[in-house]
């Protein structure tokens, strides 16, 4: 029926494509303006909130019975703010965007709406507040990944995303529910005061839950499966928001409600804190393998948020593990090193997903294989990926580097006395740390180097051109952000204290790292100052830069040569390695784990066996974990549908006996 | 400023100007003793010097097609590598630049420039530039979990991952070094500090079969100067590795956070000699091992990263209490 539609094609006068590309223009300043106004805002408040005090608002008409409660204090401020700075940097950066790809009128006007609600979740102060915004925003987010609803792919990854956030927001409902029941009330404040009295197995319960529902939001294994599908998919600035902002929500239940609400009762078995490093440490891990072999610039960033985020989850279980064993200052440095964690990554992940989207917008390429020499043709967005990916790779000089350095430092300094478990916890989560960082710099390498330097790979990217100023001036935002969080982090270190100090289930009373000009952790050795490294590096770098004119005098002028061809006429673009070759030893290394379905096709002369007329070569790295465990599901479901079809035949008299049998049974069960 | 700090910032001048100078004799007389081991002449000591002398005086070529992290990649990894001689505590304990990085932060900095280079290589969208890169950087991927336990095991007796500490914690209890821990951490370090500057057995820096080449791959495409700076920084690289090798566990003959002159002579003169006995230790092992297999390189990390694990646990179980 809609092909019809299609067959007649009316063509536009020149006044109706103008009328339409000023409509555009139109809504894309509208719709970025308000999201960069709302960020802004966001950001106010929650600078407000961390300063000045909690806020409160209650608004009785707004929901039947229980009214909208909002308790704003530092913890919420803390993510409010960081989900502000995001937004306004990707609204600005949407005004460009919108325009360059044609983004349409609905997409535009949800995304103001989805910032709203994502601001609206950490203001939440109660189970029924909380669960209608962490719902605005879920329906929200899926409208967004389904923006590009024509492609096929879309729709899968759309279908994929709404079934498991909305499995996950079951399991935050049934927590919920039984956190409210036990706790004797509906406001945060309420249950959190009698939360000692609630019974330990509702407890248990209640941990497992959240832990599934604000896990699987914010990207752990084995729930993981949503971000590489639905992140690639979606409108890069969609992308930026869902991934530093959105997954932090996750973040930000398991704080509130596992470590904060509850915690305020007991202090958390020491079981707890483990769970969430093991989890933390599977995450990070798997998370970063996968983005070391991802060819897919997107979908390799989608792996690398489940790595930071696995990264964040292990900090938040060291300092509960470390405070249920009554070691309050190591507590608060891991809690620190999460809380950087968070906005270290909210910085470089939104730069990272603008600078893809770029890329994507100027050569509509998201495979690494056919990205190449962008360095020259798109200057600007190469040195904002370049800050990114050093962000993302923790090394010195990256926006995430002082966060990983705290969350080492906090491994190494636990008390090992005489707690054999921490003997043998920390030493393991110290060397998960490291492979993560150790593949997290081999996955940025691939992603900066193959995409951005050498030679482009294909036409498309060798006719790639440079974003427009808006698009760069949302990115410099963030690079400003990566920055800061990289050589200054002691203009967080404020900030930090007050979050922290809200916080008294996780050493909130000791005394935190001080990041001053020199990081110095209290009550042991060990300092760091990312700034004057910085500096001392640009000097060392100038130096070895005068050392090498040594000499000069006696040289002839410089020139430009071809590369080297090994003595052929010269080289084509297809033979650089691509992100495939440059991951193969990799992925050979960790075959067990990635389990690539690879095929190799020798195929011979006829004349001669001995002869090879040519090779084909297919690789194909699908999600293991994916295949092993969400397909045996997929399948069940499926058949038990299947056969529950069996009592769907279509008579109306049969589906009224079942609604009146229904009935029945309700009102005798409510008797 | 006073009269003290002034000598710790002179030792510190010093231990940089000494690494500079010093390294390519290094890198020389490992060659002469493997030289000699195999019953050739060799080129002499100062060989290496008369290499980056006639390299420097060359003309610069910049391939077509690379960008500015070709032109730079030599001097990040040089100034990487002088900035760590400027942290470590080779001559005397007091760097004034101690205290604004630890040895996860000496471990960034030796990446740093490791991805400097990677990214060069493949800048310049050759096969073989990007051969190199990739090897590299799965090696470097792998060595970082045994480096990294590695500083966690050496910092539970100082109970600090700053180098001044850990060296004067073992300086003053020299008896934990013959620890359990400590020995399984020494061969840890060792294997990765063989990976990571690219000696035998994970890479042969004397090969010129581009097929086997991993370091030697990545930096093809250089040519005069820059070549002169990537060899005189790897160079570098080694020294102080070695250097920092040595005193971490035979931290004897280093001067003190405020040193004399005095103090400062036997500590130039005490680590020289430590670095030239190393260098020509891992010089004669050379000869009489042939490069592994690419693929059984992870084999090797895999088992240092095992040596590193090992090694935290038995200085946990294991440690002498401090207070």
């Amino acid at each position: 029926m809609t092909t019809a539609l299609h067959e007649f094609p009316t063509v536009p006068t020149p006044g109706q494509t103008l009328r339409a590309a000023r409509r555009a223009r139109v809504h894309a300043v509208l719709s970025g303006g308000l999201t960069a106004a709302l960020g802004t805002v966001g950001v106010a408040l929650g600078l407000s909130v961390i300063f000045g005090g909690p806020r409160e608002l209650r608004v009785g008409w707004l929901l039947p019975l229980v009214g909208v409660q909002l308790n704003l204090d530092a913890l919420g401020g803390l993510f409010v703010a960081v989900t502000g700075a995001v937004s306004a940097a990707v609204g600005i950066y949407t005004v460009g965007y919108a325009r360059r790809e044609h983004l349409a009128r609905f997409p535009l006007t949800v995304l103001p709406l989805f910032v709203a609600a994502m601001m609206l979740v950490p203001a939440a102060g109660s189970v029924t507040t909380f669960l209608l915004t962490w719902e605005l925003m879920a329906a929200a987010s899926l409208v967004l990944v389904l923006s590009e609803h024509h492609r096929a792919e879309v729709r899968s990854a759309g279908v994929f995303y709404a079934v498991m956030t909305q499995l996950g927001f079951a399991a935050i409902l049934l927590a919920l529910v039984l956190l409210s029941a036990a706790g004797g009330g509906d406001s945060f404040d309420t249950i959190s005061a009698s939360s000692g009295d609630i019974p330990s197995g509702t407890r248990t319960a209640i941990f497992l839950l959240t832990l599934l529902g604000f896990g699987s939001k914010a990207g752990l294994l084995p729930l993981h499966a949503w971000l590489p599908r639905a992140h690639p998919e979606a409108p890069s600035p969609v992308s930026a928001l869902m991934s530093a902002a959105m997954v932090n929500m996750g973040i930000y239940g398991i704080i509130r409600f596992d470590l904060d609400i509850l915690g305020q009762g007991h202090p958390s078995p020491h079981w707890w804190g483990l769970t969430l490093m093991i989890f933390g440490a599977v995450s990070a891990v798997f998370g970063v393998l996968q983005a070391s072999v991802a060819t897919d610039l997107k979908r390799l960033l989608a792996y690398s948020t489940t790595e930071n985020m696995g990264l964040i989850t292990l900090a938040l279980g060291a300092a509960a593990l470390l405070s249920s064993y009554g070691a309050m200052a190591v507590a608060a440095l891991a809690m620190t090193a999460a809380l950087l964690l968070i906005l270290s990554h909210a910085a470089f992940k939104t730069l990272a997903f603008l600078a893809a989207g770029s890329v994507l917008a100027a050569t509509g390429l998201r495979d690494l294989d056919k990205l190449g020499g962008l360095a020259r043709r798109m200057p600007g967005t190469t040195v904002m990926f370049g800050i990114a990916a050093l962000g993302a790779s923790g090394l010195p000089l990256g926006a995430g580097f002082v966060g990983e350095w705290l969350l080492l430092q906090s491994l190494i300094h636990s008390p090992h006395d005489d707690t054999t478990l921490l003997m043998l916890v920390m030493p393991l989560s110290v060397g998960a740390v490291a492979l993560t960082t150790g593949l997290g710099i081999a996955a940025m390498v691939k992603a900066f180097g193959v995409g951005f330097l050498a030679r482009p790979r294909s036409a498309a990217a060798e006719a790639a051109r440079e974003a427009p100023a808006s698009m760069l001036t949302g990115m410099g935002l963030a690079a400003a952000a990566c920055t800061v969080s990289a050589v200054a982090p002691v203009l967080f270190g404020p900030l930090l204290e007050r979050v922290l100090t809200a916080l008294p289930t996780l050493g909130g009373e000791a005394a935190g790292p001080m990041l001053g000009a020199y990081l110095r952790l209290p009550g042991v050795t060990g300092s760091i100052a990312p700034g004057l490294i910085a500096v001392a590096l640009v000097v060392a770098v100038l130096l070895a830069l005068a050392l090498a004119r040594w000499g000069g005098r006696h040289r002839p002028a410089a020139v430009q040569a071809p590369l080297w061809a090994c003595g052929a006429d010269s080289l084509s673009p297809r033979m650089q390695y691509t992100a495939t070759s440059f991951a193969e030893p990799l992925q050979r290394v960790f075959d067990n784990v990635l389990r690539p379905e690879t095929d190799v096709e020798v195929t011979h002369y006829a004349e001669s066996q001995y002869l090879v007329e040519k090779v084909t070569y297919r690789t194909l790295q699908a999600d293991p974990v994916e295949q092993r465990l969400y397909t045996p599901v997929v399948r069940a479901v499926t058949a038990w549908a299947q056969y529950v079809r069996r009592a769907h035949p279509g008579s109306v008299h049969l589906y009224l006996a079942y609604g009146a049998i229904g009935l029945l049974v309700v009102l005798v069960v409510a008797r | 400023m006073s009269a003290m700090s002034v000598m710790s910032v002179v030792a510190t001048l010093l231990q940089v100007v000494a690494v500079l100078v010093g390294a390519p004799l290094v890198v020389g007389g490992m060659r002469q003793v493997r030289a000699r081991l195999e019953g050739r002449a060799g080129g002499g000591v100062g060989q290496p010097w008369r290499d980056l002398r006639k390299q420097l005086r060359k003309q610069q070529i910049t391939p077509l097609g690379t960008t500015v992290v070709f032109a730079l990649a030599p001097a990040v990894v040089a100034g990487t590598t002088l900035l760590i001689a400027a942290i470590l505590p080779l001559i005397s304990l007091g760097s004034p630049l101690d205290p604004a990085a630890d040895l996860f932060g000496v471990v960034g900095l030796l990446f740093l420039g490791t991805v400097a280079l990677t990214l060069a290589g493949l800048d310049t969208g050759t096969a073989f530039g990007g051969m190199g890169s990739s090897r590299e950087i799965t090696i470097a991927a792998l060595v970082e979990p045994t480096i990294l336990l590695a500083v966690f095991a050496l910092s539970v007796p100082g109970q600090s991952a700053n180098l001044a500490a850990i060296v004067a914690a073992a300086a003053d209890n020299p008896g934990q070094l013959v620890s359990p821990g400590s020995l399984l951490a020494f061969v840890a370090l060792a294997i990765v500090i063989i990976a990571e500057t690219g000696r035998l057995p994970v890479d042969n820096p004397s090969t010129h079969l581009e097929l086997t080449m991993i370091h030697e791959a990545m930096v093809l495409e250089y040519a005069g100067p820059r070549l002169a700076l990537v060899e005189w920084a790897s160079a570098m690289r080694l020294t102080v590795l070695l250097g920092l090798m040595a005193n971490l566990f035979l931290p004897w003959g280093i001067a003190g956070a405020d040193p004399s002159p005095l103090g400062i002579l036997i500590g130039f003169v005490v680590i020289s000699l430590k670095i030239l006995v190393l260098a020509g230790a891992l010089a004669a092992g050379e000869v009489f091992i042939a490069k592994l297999r690419y693929f059984r390189v992870p084999e090797l990390l895999a088992g240092s990263f095992l040596l590193a694990l090992l090694a935290v646990t038995a200085s946990y179980f294991f440690a002498t209490p401090t207070n």
